[in-house]
């Protein structure tokens, strides 16, 4: 390892409509070095990736170096031409076309006369999986592959321009322990061959197993680059988080309670099986699996937005079937969904309408939606919640992440439901909202509301549910009670 | 100057703005260049030509919220009038009885009604592109219309018919009258009622909307068959003003009605706006056409300046929401 950094960053500042993303973060990477960027989510690793690829401008009094050279002004075009290349966790793949267009096709864009040369992209290809050690059928189509595979086709592209500095985001986030070993083994390839590799991962024992040195982030602030020799997981995630989380666990017993919910043997063909649990008045249920464990799945058929092929559905005792989410909704069941931006909440909208979107028969008086109703519903959960906005009139894609977690809850809550599901409620909410989102969550469950809670972060749903479920392939494996088993127990069972 | 720009937002609207300035700009211009501008008379034509234009705007406006649009609305109107003809041609023709012009309204409610929902049901559960279903509609009504007719005019109605085309109550006329209470309707519609609220909704995020329980398919087809229903409405004034029914009258309106809803700030891609806006543009839209038809000048030419001045009110539009961006940069 040469002493001259590959990449070097200084006081990198960036702020979007008034909130600081990056507070003067410095980075660094040697060549051929493994290092890892750790984080929470929403503490600006992936705006320093979009800072270092152009994406973002940062402000006056950013130091950019690359390969010894000052950069002002950097493009993703510039960034491409450097050898900096990211795969982000989507992949950005195309998948209906095959391996090889996969790989090279940044050839097929800029081809002779502009032609498409097959053979040439056809070498490319090839080179770059021999590079990594891989041997591919290069004319399959994408979608047959399994998402590992996938994942080596976009490191593969990476390698066609030439790599010099890799960014991986969250790249075994999909992936089983032996895909993901497998996935370690190629990336320490890559660092052998002089190629440094920075790596973004919530696994943190694979972190600890590749890196070697750890860049942790919280809340845009640097808060130290260490050598990962002598780091233990506890300790990484106390830098993460900034908290020690050994007494946080919630769970209680509620045993006494009323069933509200029973699920029997509910199953999706394709997508979930032989589901079956009950949950209490005022109980958290916390499900957490890999992405595609079919837990969204299993929501939107609580949700009746899915009609289960098979199994049953009990409320109250009750047998329901939902014709879709309307009836649903009536019986008191709500979800907030996992996609905020384009699915929870109506982006454009003032805050004030989605807040009753949901609810709008009870703000009527005549027939007709009244104002008065409408404001006072408004004010009312804005205050209850403690959601920061101007006026209810404005456009609620004005607001933080957090905030319009809270606006996205009160939505519900306006419906006085029985049962909450939350899919995934914290992703893009910075650190600290993410504990307010949570304080809520508790209160309401005190309140007698009952909850589950679905995320693929198992820390978020063992330290916030009474229990939790472990989903993968698309059946409940284990259920586990935070007070007996530790979170290495969870984590291990997640990510086998 | 500041406060008094927000005072009026706070007042009417920001949306409000283009059109007033708009109405005001118009106004001088022809009351400076035209002395006899301001008139009785330019008030008459302008209050006999406005409805017929702007019923079919109101058709036009629930589409366009809802991030759609509705090309059959002239031929619509068309084929609601012939459907009233015919039903008093059937009870006597000029003779007809005040009880059959009941019925024939009915008879052209209900075809603009039925239009207009099959036309909903096809966007809502196609999911086909409401240009492709609404301009196959409009060929189909287009068709349909001159297949019946033979391409000519049907007319030969009572006489007691007329006056809703020309007639005044109190020096009011009546088509004004009857638009205006259709500009009411669907103003209380869009604020106040859940349709209104579930259109506009679906029309900056139809799935949004869909995963907040609003049933998307049910408002799809109650907006189309509500646009159906206005055509009709318009499709009777048409008759009683021109005492016939043609198929292809009022074609050219078509586009004009785009053009005064976004005119009158609707949002191009759905989901915002208001009905008083769009009211006030059509007045404009009326008014330069009336002012330079007193000037003498070509009809043709209105039209050309209809053009002209949507350029320039989309052209004011982003300069001014580049200084609201810039003066908040500052700020």
């Amino acid at each position: 390892m040469s002493a001259e950094p590959l990449l070097s960053l200084k006081n990198i500042r960036v702020t979007f409509g008034g909130v600081r993303a990056l507070k003067g973060v410095s980075f660094e990477v040697n060549p051929g070095e493994v290092h890892c960027l750790a984080g929470e989510n929403g503490c600006g690793k992936s705006t320093l990736i979009k800072v270092i690829t152009g994406v973002y401008k940062p402000e006056e009094g950013a130091e950019f170096v690359f390969d010894g050279k000052p950069i002002s002004g950097m493009t993703p075009t510039l960034a491409q031409t450097l050898g900096i290349q990211v795969i982000w966790q989507d992949l950005a793949l195309f998948s209906e076309m095959s391996v090889a267009e996969n790989i090279g096709f940044q050839l097929a864009v800029t081809g002779k006369f502009g032609l498409i040369n097959k053979r040439a992209i056809d070498e490319a290809a090839e080179k770059a999986l021999a590079r990594l050690g891989v041997s591919l059928d290069i004319h399959q189509p994408l979608k047959e592959l399994p998402i590992a595979q996938r994942q080596i086709v976009a490191i593969a592209r990476a390698l066609v321009g030439e790599a010099r500095l890799v960014f991986m985001d969250e790249p075994t986030a999909s992936l089983t322990q032996s895909e993901a070993d497998y996935l370690i083994g190629i990336v320490r390839n890559l660092s052998a061959s002089g190629i440094a590799v920075v790596f973004v991962s919530h696994r943190l024992a694979e972190v600890l197993e590749i890196s070697h040195r750890i860049t942790v982030l919280r809340d845009g602030a640097l808060v130290g680059v260490y050598p990962v020799e002598g780091m233990t997981q506890s300790r990484v995630t106390e830098l993460m988080t900034g908290r020690n989380f050994d007494s946080a666990v919630i769970a209680a017993d509620h045993d006494d309670a009323p069933v509200v919910l029973s699920v029997r043997n509910l199953t999706r063909n394709g997508e979930f099986v032989d589901v079956s649990f009950d949950l209490r008045r005022g109980e958290t249920l916390g499900i957490t699996g890999l992405l595609g464990a079919g837990r969204t799945e299993l929501a939107l058929t609580l949700f009746g937005m899915h009609k289960p092929h098979s199994g049953e559905i009990l409320l109250e005792g009750q047998k329901v079937s939902f014709g879709s989410n309307r009836d649903a909704i009536r019986a008191g069941i709500a979800y907030l969904s996992e996609d905020r931006l384009s699915l929870g909440l109506n982006q454009p909208q003032s805050i004030a309408d989605n807040l009753v979107m949901a609810s709008l028969d009870r703000i009527l008086s005549g027939g007709l939606i009244s104002p008065t109703r409408k404001a006072d519903v408004v004010s009312r959960w804005i205050s209850e919640l403690g959601v920061k906005i101007g006026t209810p009139d404005d456009p609620i894609r004005t607001l933080s992440g957090g905030n319009q977690q809270r606006v996205a809850i009160a939505k519900w809550l306006a419906i006085g439901p029985k049962i909450l599901i939350l899919d995934a409620p914290t992703v893009g909410v910075d650190v600290g909202a993410r504990a307010g989102i949570f304080e809520i969550v508790r209160k309401l469950a005190a309140e007698g509301l009952s909850i589950i809670i679905i995320s693929d972060e198992p820390p978020e749903v063992y330290f916030n549910a009474d229990r939790v479920v472990h989903m993968a392939d698309g059946r409940f494996q284990a259920v586990y009670d935070p007070r007996r088993a530790s979170l290495n127990e969870l984590e291990s069972a997640v990510y086998a | 100057m500041k406060t008094l720009v927000q005072k009026f937002n706070a007042a009417f609207g920001a949306d409000m703005g283009g059109p007033v300035i708009a109405f005001v700009a118009v106004m001088l211009i022809f009351g400076l260049a035209a002395d006899n501008f301001l008139s009785m008379a330019t008030f008459g034509s302008v209050a006999f030509q406005l409805p017929e234009l702007g019923l079919l705007t109101l058709a036009m406006l629930l589409p366009l919220l809802t991030g759609g649009i509705n090309l059959s609305i002239t031929f619509a109107a068309n084929l609601s009038g012939l459907a009233a003809a015919w039903v008093l041609q059937a009870h006597g023709g000029v003779d007809a009885p005040a009880s059959a012009f009941l019925f024939a309204c009915l008879a052209a409610l209900a075809t603009g009604a039925a239009s207009g929902a099959l036309t909903g049901v096809a966007i809502a559960y196609t999911r086909a592109h409401p240009i492709l279903v609404t301009l196959s509609m409009m060929i189909f009504l287009r068709g349909l219309g001159e297949f019946l007719t033979r391409g000519g005019d049907v007319s030969g109605f009572p006489a007691y018919i007329a006056p809703i085309g020309h007639g005044s109550v109190f020096g009011f006329p009546i088509p004004l009258l009857i638009f205006i209470i259709c500009v009411a309707l669907w103003h209380v519609l869009l604020v106040r009622s859940k349709l209104g609220f579930g259109l506009l909704m679906i029309g900056s995020n139809m799935e949004a909307a869909h995963y907040s329980g609003l049933n998307t398919r049910k408002i799809l087809v109650l907006v189309y068959t509500l646009s159906g229903l206005m055509c009709a409405v318009a499709g009777i004034i048409m008759l009683a003003r021109f005492n016939s029914v043609r198929v292809g009258h009022g074609e050219s309106y078509l586009l004009i009605t785009v053009l005064a809803a976004f005119l009158g700030g609707i949002n191009p891609f759905g989901g915002f706006g208001r009905v008083l806006p769009v009211f006030v543009a059509l007045i404009v839209l009326q008014l330069l056409s009336s002012g330079l038809n007193l000037m003498g000048a070509n009809q043709h030419l209105a039209t050309a300046l209809w053009g002209v001045l949507m350029i320039v009110v989309m052209a004011a539009r982003t300069l001014a929401s580049n200084y609201r961006i810039f003066m908040r940069k500052k700020a």
